[in-house]
C-alpha cells in the first residue's frame, strides 16, 4: 500500500519541533517500511529552498542548538527513497524559481494532480 | 518614571503554531526593553508551564538525547523568569485555573499562578497596553 502525504500548511511548530511535524512523520513512517512520498502544496513549497538558512531562536538565556532545517529533512526523505513532489503553480505564486530548489524534486501542476493521486492507495492531507 | 507594562493573553498549545515561538520572541523582547510583563495563560496555552514536559531523541533527525536538546516551552518560561529577574522587571504569568483543570495539567513549574479570567481583567487595568493572541 502506498501513501501520499500532502504537505499544505506550512511552518506549523517547526522551530519548536526542529523539522515540519508531518515531513518528520513520513519519515519515521519511512524508517518503520512504509511506501510513502510527499507533496509539498501552498507555503510548504518554500521547504524545497536550497538557500533557506536556519535560524536559531533564543529566549532569555535559552539558545536553540538544532534550529529545524527544512531541506535537509526533504534531502533525508529523498535518500530514503521518498519522492518529492511540489506544486510549481503554488511555486511560480510565490516568485520561487525551480532553479532555487534543491535537487531532485519533481514538480507538478495542478492539472497533474488527479494523475499523481491516482498512483496511491490512501491520500494523507494535513 | 515607572517603567512600561504589558499585558499578554495567550491560547496556544506547545508544539502545535509557529505562534508559540512568536509569543515567547515578543516576550524576551518586553524584556529586554525593560517592560514588566503580565500573561494570563488561556485554554491550551496552560500547557506550556507544564512541569512533566520531556526532550525526546530524534532518530529521524539521528540525534541522541543530549545532541537533538529538544526545546521546551516549560524552560522557555523558566529562562524568562531569570531574564526578568536579570532585568528588574515583573514578570507574572497566571494559568486560567479551569483550563488547566480540564487538561490534568495541574503540576507547573515554580513561580506561575492560578487564576481566573477575572485576573486578566486585572492585568490589563495594570498594565499599559495588551496584545492578545488568540488560537486560529
Amino acid at each position: 500500500m502506498r501513501f501520499l502525504h500532502i504537505v499544505e500548511r506550512a511552518y506549523r511548530a517547526t522551530a519548536e519541533e526542529q523539522d515540519d511535524p508531518i515531513v518528520w512523520l513520513a519519515g519515521c513512517m519511512r524508517q518503520a517500511g512504509a511506501e510513502l512520498d510527499v507533496l509539498l502544496r501552498a507555503n510548504a513549497v518554500n521547504y524545497a529552498v536550497r538557500q533557506a538558512q536556519p535560524v536559531a531562536l533564543t529566549v532569555g538565556d535559552w539558545q536553540q542548538t538544532q534550529p529545524p532545517s527544512l531541506n535537509t529533512d526533504l534531502q533525508r526523505l529523498q535518500a530514503q527513497g521518498v519522492h518529492i513532489y511540489l506544486s510549481v503553480d503554488d511555486l511560480y505564486a510565490r516568485g520561487i524559481t525551480e532553479s532555487s530548489l534543491i535537487e531532485g524534486i519533481n514538480l507538478v501542476s495542478m492539472n497533474d494532480l488527479p494523475e499523481l493521486f491516482e498512483r496511491y492507495d490512501r491520500l494523507l492531507a494535513w | 518614571m515607572a517603567r512600561p507594562s504589558l499585558s499578554f493573553a495567550f491560547m496556544d498549545p506547545p508544539f502545535e503554531s509557529e505562534r508559540t515561538p512568536t509569543f515567547f520572541r515578543l516576550l524576551d523582547a518586553a524584556l529586554r526593553r525593560g517592560c514588566d510583563v503580565r500573561v494570563f495563560a488561556y485554554e491550551g496555552a496552560v500547557a506550556l508551564t507544564f512541569a512533566r514536559q520531556k526532550p525526546h531523541a530524534n532518530s529521524v533527525h539521528d540525534r541522541d538525547l543530549e545532541s537533538e536538546n529538544h526545546p521546551l516551552t516549560r524552560e522557555w518560561v523558566a529562562a524568562l523568569q531569570r531574564l526578568a529577574e536579570q532585568q528588574g522587571c515583573r514578570f507574572e504569568w497566571i494559568n486560567c485555573g479551569l483550563c488547566v483543570d480540564e487538561r490534568g495539567v495541574n503540576e507547573a513549574i515554580a513561580g506561575i499562578g492560578r487564576g481566573s479570567p477575572a485576573d486578566f481583567a486585572r492585568q490589563l487595568l495594570e498594565t499599559d497596553n495588551a496584545l492578545v493572541i488568540g488560537t486560529r
